[in-house]
């Protein structure tokens, strides 16, 4: 009897690209819940358009570029890439903002490098920055927590639609209610030389971070650790993050409380946790071997915490992990591991 | 209590041995005709012996050892050379090679034994290993490299301790599991014999601790045989545990140096198959003429370990087990992880054969779409070699061979992990291998066009040094010529000093 061949090994593959992307979306649930209960409905209809961008987009670069359009829209990462994107835009951010973004994203940053895998940079924060840097004023206006308003002032589902849609929030100016994000109040208000304590009693602010967004830091500390449980990601990265920020925000805050946030302020505010497990974990751009995820993730800490204290951005995501992901070639080169049965 | 170190990387694989480990073994009734390919071990091909219509006795030398690394083969069974003709041999390639066919006469006759050597102590090692090497005994953990050369130490290299390896980490594969059940006697005197051979102070039996049965019929072997100086070990079941290598590290904590032995840090590993063999020819007399071959998947019937003679053909060792069923998709020889495809069941089984799998759909995948990598590192987290197989993919893919070296291609043993946890299912064992050959074919010509530049070299010194002789006589020539010369002009000027002191007196005289 004949056989067909092939080489070895021959078991299934236990892992796809397309299970991996599908655990990233699911374990960003916990974290969209608590969203949507302080924040109202806009990330929905954001990540919404931010995944019809990213598949246009991806399937008008595969179509040009003459690759497989099948095979890589079902892989899911342009998915991923827009709804992450999506979690570090205002709710209310207009449409043609989000699409803006999303298309440099996939356009520039992913495939004009070479497609899936060969991108230098994260495509959401470099997707991000262009955005940061083109619409000031439209990314950060932020509305406060539901919580935090009077009944009836906060914009309905409805309202934050429209606002996405047409710009304008139907029956209040977006302005008169949006309002700075703790981190910003905390970098305006220090500048002012007033204490961690005075800033600190607005009610915008939580026990450990801003109000509100220290609820979704924990929905993502929980789809985090998930991830590394599912080992979807390894836990180096994440750790090095966070301890990248926790150690100068705990020596800067035991120096002198008074004008330094507290570490759980820094961990608990803007988007330090998406970052350490969704962002900075993106494998393309970050370092692959262990040392290299360490100091990667390390780096990328430190630079959040430095750019937030010195800089002049009051969250610096997406610059730290910029900035980092241009470094892997070289922490990559440097952190070769030593294999079996060679000198140690 | 044997401390452990464990390797880094790995996998935990499903086990899949239940299939085939219930029944015991059964031996595999004689066949009509058996193919015994030149080639079963490591080193040079075995010499033919016998001509066709040869009738031949069971264990008779039907090819010679062709050097040191190299083994005789005996005929399984009595019978008739039919042909010693290139026939599809079990190998990757698919490629044929010279086999000797025997037609067997169903009377399986023996041909006399060797003597026992009776106690192994007291003869001295070179004696044992003649006896291995004249019986034919390989490796028979899948390598079947040839035993006599592993246990000959040198006085550099004394080997401290004897690794029996019976971790066998394959998915699906329970030939060892089932021997050291039912002949863990055989298997322990033969680990007695290595170590006087050796003159190594400590065996250590090594089974994977998910073979209770095993474990403990090893145990009783041990409590009957008493031998201070063997101990077995449980190891952690996990892929690839049985990896020399990989063994090595778990029991000892040391590696073996990159393109070095085992010896070189005194150790030797020998599977327990191996030992039984070695018992068996040592204590018995016996050639190697069979092995136990794991027989399963769900492409076969009824799956089970078999004692087959080698050079049976596949297909037989299958229509024993109760035939393929519908389902069946690849045949495999050797495990799911390091076995290669048979394109066909004609192939028969060697001295290397550990297992025949007949897989179906849900157990093997025939083709997989490769997705760009993206740089997950799950590859290098797996590795046991530490390498790092996404750059290693990345220079084989550029055909940067000067980079695949640096990245050290050849500490990889193809073992298959990061290819089995590739979630972009890039085929990376295969592009490692492709990579290795393409190396050793550049090393090769570059080695022929060196031997070519320095013969070339060789004939321009030597024209060179034939025309320096050539100038060199001619101007001794030239020079004795001269020399010559100027003797006749001496003689000339003693002659015309003599006639002008004849003219001068002459003069004087007048």
């Amino acid at each position: 009897m004949r056989f067909p061949t092939g080489p070895a090994p021959h078991l299934a593959p236990q892992n796809s690209i397309t299970t991996m992307m599908l655990r990233v979306l699911l374990a960003l649930v916990p974290a969209l819940l608590v969203w949507v209960w302080f924040f109202g409905w806009g990330i929905v209809f954001n990540i919404v358009i931010a995944s019809a961008t990213a598949l246009l987009a991806e399937v008008m670069m595969l179509y040009l570029r003459g690759k497989a359009i099948r095979a890589h829209l079902l892989d899911l990462s342009a998915i991923v890439t827009a709804v992450l994107l999506a979690f570090c835009l205002p709710p209310t951010t207009p449409w043609w903002i989000t699409v803006t973004g999303v298309a440099f994203a996939i356009i520039f940053a992913k495939h004009l490098y070479g497609g899936l895998g060969h991108n230098p940079f994260n495509p959401a924060m470099a997707g991000y920055v262009v955005l940061l840097i083109s619409f000031p004023v439209e990314m950060t206006q932020w509305l406060p927590p539901r919580q935090l308003m009077e009944d009836g002032q906060f914009p309905t589902a409805w309202a934050q639609l429209v606002a996405i849609l047409t710009g304008e929030l139907p029956g209040a100016s977006l302005d008169a209610i949006s309002r700075a994000t703790p981190l910003d109040v905390m970098r305006t208000e220090l500048g002012q030389a007033r204490t961690i304590a005075e800033i600190t009693a607005d009610p915008r602010f939580g026990d450990l971070g801003g109000y509100g967004w220290e609820w979704i830091g924990n929905g993502v500390l929980l789809g985090g650790i998930w991830l590394i449980y599912k080992k979807v990601i390894r836990w180096q990265i994440p750790v090095a993050v966070l301890a990248g920020v926790l150690i100068p925000a705990t020596f800067f805050y035991l120096l002198d409380p008074g004008s330094h946030a507290s570490p759980a302020f820094h961990l608990f505010s803007g988007a330090t946790l998406l970052c350490a497990f969704f962002i900075a974990t993106d494998p393309v751009s970050a370092s692959t071997t262990r040392t290299g995820r360490l100091i990667y993730g390390a780096g990328i800490g430190f630079l959040i915490y430095a750019i937030r204290s010195w800089g002049g951005y009051p969250d610096a995501v997406a610059f730290a992990v910029l900035l980092m992901n241009m470094a892997v070639p070289l922490i990559d080169r440097y952190t070769k591991p030593r294999a079996y049965g060679h000198q140690k | 209590m044997q401390t452990l170190h464990g390797f880094p990387g790995g996998l935990a694989l499903e086990a899949r041995k239940d299939q085939s480990t219930a029944k015991p073994l059964a031996r595999v009734p004689l066949g009509f005709e058996y193919v015994l390919p030149l080639l079963q071990h490591e080193g040079d091909p075995a010499q033919a012996r016998v001509s066709v219509g040869d009738r031949v006795l069971r264990g008779q030398v039907i090819a010679r050892a062709e050097g040191y690394l190299s083994l005789p083969i005996h005929a399984p069974t009595s019978g008739t050379v039919t042909g010693i003709l290139p026939r599809p041999i079990p190998h990757p390639s698919g490629l044929l090679a010279e086999c000797i066919v025997i037609e067997a006469d169903g009377l399986d006759e023996a041909a006399e034994t060797k003597a026992p050597i009776e106690d192994p102590a007291a003869v001295h090692p070179s004696r044992l290993r003649n006896r291995l090497r004249e019986c034919g005994v390989a490796g028979l953990g899948g390598a079947a490299f040839p035993t006599h050369v592993k246990l000959n130490p040198t006085a550099e290299r004394p080997i401290e301790t004897l690794i029996i390896n019976g971790a066998q980490c394959e998915p699906y594969i329970s030939c060892d599991d089932r021997l050291l059940r039912e002949k863990a006697d055989e298997v322990v005197a033969g680990t007695a014999v290595m170590l006087t051979a050796l003159h190594a102070s400590q065996a250590l039996i090594a089974i994977e601790n998910d073979t209770p049965q095993a474990m403990a019929a090893v145990d009783e072997a041990l409590a009957r045989y008493s031998d201070d100086r063997i101990r077995r070990v449980a190891v952690p079941t996990i892929y690839p545990e049985g990896g020399e290598r990989q063994l090595i590290q778990t029991l000892t904590g040391r590696e073996v140096p990159s393109r070095g032995l085992p010896a070189d840090i005194g150790v030797i590993c020998h599977n327990v198959g191996t030992a039984r063999a070695a018992w068996r020819a040592i204590h018995h007399g016996e050639a190697l003429t069979e092995r136990v071959v794991t027989v399963t998947g769900n492409g076969v019937t009824a799956p089970r370990n078999v004692i087959a003679r080698l050079g049976t053909p596949v297909a037989d060792l299958v229509a024993f087990c109760g035939g393929y069923t519908d389902s069946v998709a690849r045949l495999i020889m050797g495990g799911p992880m390091m076995g290669f495809a048979l394109g066909s069941d004609e192939v028969s089984v060697v001295k290397g054969t550990t297992c025949i799998l007949a897989a179906d759909n849900s157990e093997i995948l025939l083709e997989k779409q490769s997705m760009p990598c993206i740089r997950c590192g799950e590859c290098a987290e797996t590795c046991p070699a530490g390498l790092l197989p996404q750059q290693l993919y990345w220079h084989a893919h550029e055909r940067d061979w000067e980079g695949v070296e640096n990245f050290h291609l050849f500490d990889c043993i193809e073992c298959g992990c990061c290819d089995v946890v590739c979630p972009s299912h890039i085929p990376l064992v295969q592009y490692f291998r492709a990579a290795k050959t393409e190396i050793w074919a550049r090393q090769r010509d570059r080695e022929k066009s060196d031997i070519a530049r320095a013969r070339y070299e060789q004939r321009q010194a030597r024209l060179a040094r034939e025309a320096e002789e050539k100038k060199r006589r001619h101007e001794e020539k030239k020079k004795a010529l001269a020399g010559r010369k100027k003797g006749d002009d001496k003689v000339k000027s003693e002659l015309d000093a003599i006639m002008s002191r004849v003219k001068q007196r002459k003069k004087g005289d007048n």
